[in-house]
């Protein structure tokens, strides 16, 4: 079975009245989060630290090159996820405009495609099995 | 908005609403029906114009259609004047109380006087917020069927006098054990559909993880029912290596383990350890095997010990046939075949599981094991016959036919 992401896409406008209002604003996260638990659709949620501390590593070249912050433009910055467990994408886009958001911010819904839509013959998925198996964690 | 998007608001707030309109009547019937009612109103409204809040919409709608619905009813004058004289008559629902609502929703939905169908199609529709049709659809059945089903449900209901509220705690926790078993009945008819071509149904075994998951969020302290969610999820885990390309069923002996799905097995074992927290009771026993299944290998690679001691274990807490022939496939494994065929053919017997399917498949490959291919054959061929699931049974007569 499919899930469903929803990736927080804020600004720096919107990180910061989000900061300005921290208490409140965790305290309503919370509630959202419970509100999933009880619904049973919650599977993960991470919040992401400033992306001024991130580091990319940039495969464009033969090595790869190791810079400081964020990559690229930062109009948008992902700072964090919801991973829900729900029966369809309307549910998920129905959930997203309840996460409580600062004005600004945009939430980008993505489909994660289930185990069982993998192909029976993939290679990569086969070699990461593999891996897993000299992991001990079959 | 269209049907879809209504159908995906009606899923996170029917047990909400009906729950709070029950409180809010006293009549769970009348409070399903208005809840219907609104979102009947919804699919013909939203398309043309969306509300500003969806929820806000459906609540006020159905609490609307419940208070002209309690209008008709002269008879109910009473409970009129009692609705109006109700301080909790405001439009928001009491966030301290909700959670009770709804717990209280499936005890009636699950409510030991209706029959097991009906349970199944009141705690889908109203705890599950799916639709009469979505129900029938998942379930192989006509629509008028499972209309019919809900409309007795509710007359029984009110006949019976069913109170809204949680049982007293000297019935909880029968009364949960029976929620418990309409969520695994639920579970098992996705997990094994025991009708038409398809041997899974994941989406059934998602309203029913689904369920579980609303349980245990809503009933932490009771381990069964984390012990129920781990069974699902760690059975779930498995779906994708259970069919091939073609549909067709592949055993646990020949599934390619590295297309189980380990979210799913790391949610499973989270629940198991919650479940274990005061000794494992039926479901966390289920669990449990799973587990041992999950974080194995192979099949070679198992330890089949400690299946045999947990079959043991289920068999002293929930004895039951299946039980008993499941623990004669594990000490097959365990210690061979022969003492194995020993627990079947005193199941065959004392005839436990009379026409069964199960009971010939399992023997007709202990005999197959044991080099006696004639009658293994012919009890699989008697196994085919018993059974409903047509993928099941085509794999048997695979099976037979390889024993020429």
């Amino acid at each position: 079975m499919p899930k469903y992401m929803l990736i927080m896409r804020g600004t720096d406008e919107s990180n910061a009245a989000m900061m300005a209002n921290i208490d409140e604003m965790m305290a309503t996260t919370r509630q959202f989060i419970e509100d999933m638990f009880k619904a049973g659709v919650h599977v993960a949620a991470e919040g992401l630290d400033d992306a001024g501390q991130g580091v990319v590593v940039d495969f464009s070249g033969e090595v790869p090159v190791v810079t400081d912050g964020p990559y690229g433009e930062t109009k948008e910055l992902f700072g964090g996820f919801f991973l829900l467990d729900v029966a369809s994408k309307e549910e998920a886009v129905e959930w997203a405009k309840r996460v409580p958001s600062a004005p600004g911010s945009k939430i980008e819904i993505r489909r994660v495609p289930g185990e069982d839509e993998v192909p029976q013959d993939n290679g990569k998925f086969v070699k990461e099995g593999a891996l897993r198996e000299g992991n001990g964690q079959i | 908005m269209g049907t879809a998007d209504v159908e995906a608001v009606w899923r996170i707030e029917s047990a909400r609403i009906v729950a709070a309109l029950t409180r809010f009547t006293g009549d769970f019937g009348l409070a399903e029906d208005a809840a219907q009612e609104a979102v009947a109103e919804a699919l013909v409204s939203w398309p043309l114009s969306s509300p500003a809040d969806p929820a806000g919409w459906l609540m006020a709608t159905a609490r609307r259609r419940a208070i002209d619905a309690i209008r008709r009813r002269t008879a109910l004058r009473d409970r009129y004047a009692l609705l109006a004289a109700d301080p909790v008559v405001d439009e928001d629902i009491d966030p301290d109380r909700i959670d009770d609502d709804i717990l209280a929703l499936m005890f009636v939905s699950c409510h030991p006087v209706l029959s097991p169908e009906a349970r199944v199609a009141l705690t889908l529709r109203v705890v599950g917020g799916l639709s009469t049709e979505q129900i029938a659809r998942a379930f192989l059945i006509p629509v008028p069927t499972v209309q019919a089903r809900i409309t007795r449900a509710k007359k029984t209901i009110a006949a019976a006098g069913v109170p809204f509220e949680l049982p007293p705690a000297g019935e909880r926790r029968e009364r949960l054990g029976g929620v418990l078993s309409v969520v695994y009945v639920i579970f098992t008819e996705g997990a094994t559909a025991t009708s038409g071509d398809r041997l899974l149904r994941p989406d059934l075994a998602y309203e029913a993880i689904r369920l579980a998951r609303t349980l245990a969020a809503l009933q932490p302290d009771e381990p069964e029912v984390h012990g129920l969610l781990a069974l699902c999820e760690l059975t779930t885990a498995r779906f994708p290596a259970r069919t091939g390309p073609d549909g067709s069923p592949i055993l646990l002996e020949d599934q390619d383990r590295r297309r189980w799905d380990f979210s799913a097995v790391r949610r499973g074992l989270a629940a198991l350890a919650k479940a274990s927290a005061r000794g494992l009771g039926p479901y966390g026993l289920q669990a449990a095997i799973a587990a041992a299944h999950a974080s194995a290998p192979s099949v070679e690679a198992t330890d089949w010990d400690r299946i045999v001691e947990l079959y043991e274990a289920l068999g002293r807490v929930a004895p039951s046939p299946v039980v008993e022939l499941n623990r004669a496939v594990a000490v097959a494994m365990a210690s061979g075949p022969a003492q194995a065929l020993a627990i079947v053919d005193e199941l065959i017997a004392s005839d436990r599981l009379p026409g069964s399917h199960l009971v010939p498949t399992v023997r007709g490959e202990l005999l197959a094991r044991l080099g006696r291919r004639p009658e293994a054959r012919a009890e699989l061929e008697l196994a085919a016959r018993l059974c409903a699931n047509q993928r099941e049974r085509s794999v048997l007569l695979r099976k037979a036919a390889t024993l020429g």
